[in-house]
């Protein structure tokens, strides 16, 4: 690693049109959230990919450990009674 | 037994197109791989902007020239796409800078060639270009998530490079006499270092059986570059230009173009550093990035100058 004072690293999100949700795009490295809002811009909108970006500086996100994938999402595996699915209906029912 | 486990768990992943994502369990040499392989795409992303750029103020219209900017804006932007996929492996940017800069990572050799005329452009975007393409739409299937997004990205983006390449080619090879001798001046300079950039033939080729493996590498170096010639040739030939191969033939049993032995010694000749502009290109990037220390040390300033302001504020 170097000791190097870096820029620190900053997570793009893009809203590619009014309707949608912020989407990952990216990530680039900037001084402050401002510059890192403008290379956004330049980096990853330079073919009109967006209406929107947000950024947020990557050491701000607390990402689940893949490792514990299995025991963090096992309490949805059994109910299956969640999904429509799981209930039946007389034929006669044609749209519910 | 542990450790085996895992790797078991990793390499049935990748048999079954699962992706490998950055916090996933993965063995030290397919990180290890992948880092170099990264960095040095990335590298030549960014060393790749400079046999252009000085083309940018000779464009022959403004509209060449805020194509060509374009493109070089691109490929600035691909490097970047590039080394952000490479930290998520746990590297950081400015270490795999280093690197470059000591001649310890290497880049595609072909930007070790120069342009010496506008038509250049024209070949780098068609043929340049060209190959790269071939060589990044299988990567785009890469086993690893961060590569094959930014790949995605890549691809998507630089199919209008080699357009633009080919219009450039287009105009030159229809103008005069003059501007058609260029054309093909240019074509003879760059055919065979465009075919040299997918790399040894198969029997010579190091790391393509264990890449081949993890899925980083899905068609072998010889199967690209055979895809590449049957696209290239009648290109060429629609261009009204000659392709600078004496032994190319076509073969009408299996419907494939046949070209002529590479000249492996020259390839190497320039991965060793001995091309034409090795040591010029290296130069060039050492300098932009040491004249532009400053810019980045001033901004870090700053930026932490105001948090300390807005800090000093909120507590008063």
């Amino acid at each position: 690693m170097s000791n190097k004072k870096n820029w620190p690293l900053w997570e793009v999100f893009v809203r590619s049109k009014a309707g949608l949700s912020h989407r990952h795009s990216g990530s680039l490295h900037a001084a402050d959230a401002e510059m890192a809002l403008e290379m956004a811009r330049d980096v990853y909108t330079r073919r009109n990919e967006g209406v929107s970006i947000w950024v947020v500086e990557s050491n701000n996100i607390l990402a689940s450990d893949p490792d514990a994938k299995d025991a963090l999402f096992d309490p949805a595996n059994d109910k299956i009674y969640r999904h429509p699915t799981f209930y039946e209906l007389p034929d006669e029912v044609k749209y519910m | 037994m542990a450790e085996k486990n895992l790797e078991q768990i990793f390499q049935e992943k990748v048999d079954n197109e699962i992706k490998i994502e950055p916090k996933d369990w993965m063995p030290d040499s397919y990180r290890k791989t992948l880092i170099r392989q990264i960095s040095q795409h990335a590298h030549s992303e960014v060393v790749g902007m400079l046999p252009e750029a000085r083309w940018i103020t000779r464009a022959p219209s403004l509209s060449r020239k805020v194509a060509l900017l374009a493109k070089v804006q691109d490929e600035a932007g691909h490097g970047l796409y590039l080394y952000s996929a490479c930290e998520t492996l746990g590297v950081e940017r400015d270490d795999t800078i280093d690197d470059l800069h000591a001649g310890k990572a290497k880049y595609s050799s072909i930007f070790n060639y120069p342009t010496l005329s506008w038509a250049d452009i024209g070949a780098i975007g068609w043929l340049v270009d060209g190959a790269a393409i071939m060589n990044q739409v299988p990567l785009c299937r890469c086993s690893f998530g961060p590569y094959s997004r930014a790949m995605v990205r890549v691809c998507k983006e630089e199919s209008f490079h080699q357009r633009q390449g080919y219009s450039i080619m287009l105009k030159m090879a229809n103008g005069t006499v003059e501007q058609k001798r260029m054309a093909q001046d240019a074509i003879n300079r760059w055919w065979w270092p465009a075919m040299m950039m997918f790399g040894p033939n198969d029997a010579e080729s190091d790391h393509s059986a264990q890449s081949m493996k993890w899925k980083i590498k899905r068609f072998s170096n010889d199967e690209l570059r055979q895809r590449f010639l049957d696209m290239s040739v009648p290109q060429c030939q629609l261009l009204g230009c000659k392709v600078p191969d004496p032994d190319l033939k076509f073969n009408e049993e299996t419907g494939h173009w046949e070209m002529g032995a590479i000249d492996w010694d020259e390839f190497w000749n320039v991965v060793k550093g001995n091309g034409k502009c090795n040591r010029q290109r290296l130069r060039d990037r050492k300098v932009a990035y040491d004249d532009g220390a400053w810019v980045r040390d001033a901004a870090m300033a700053y930026s932490e100058k105001k948090k300390a302001r807005n800090s000093k504020m909120a507590a008063a």
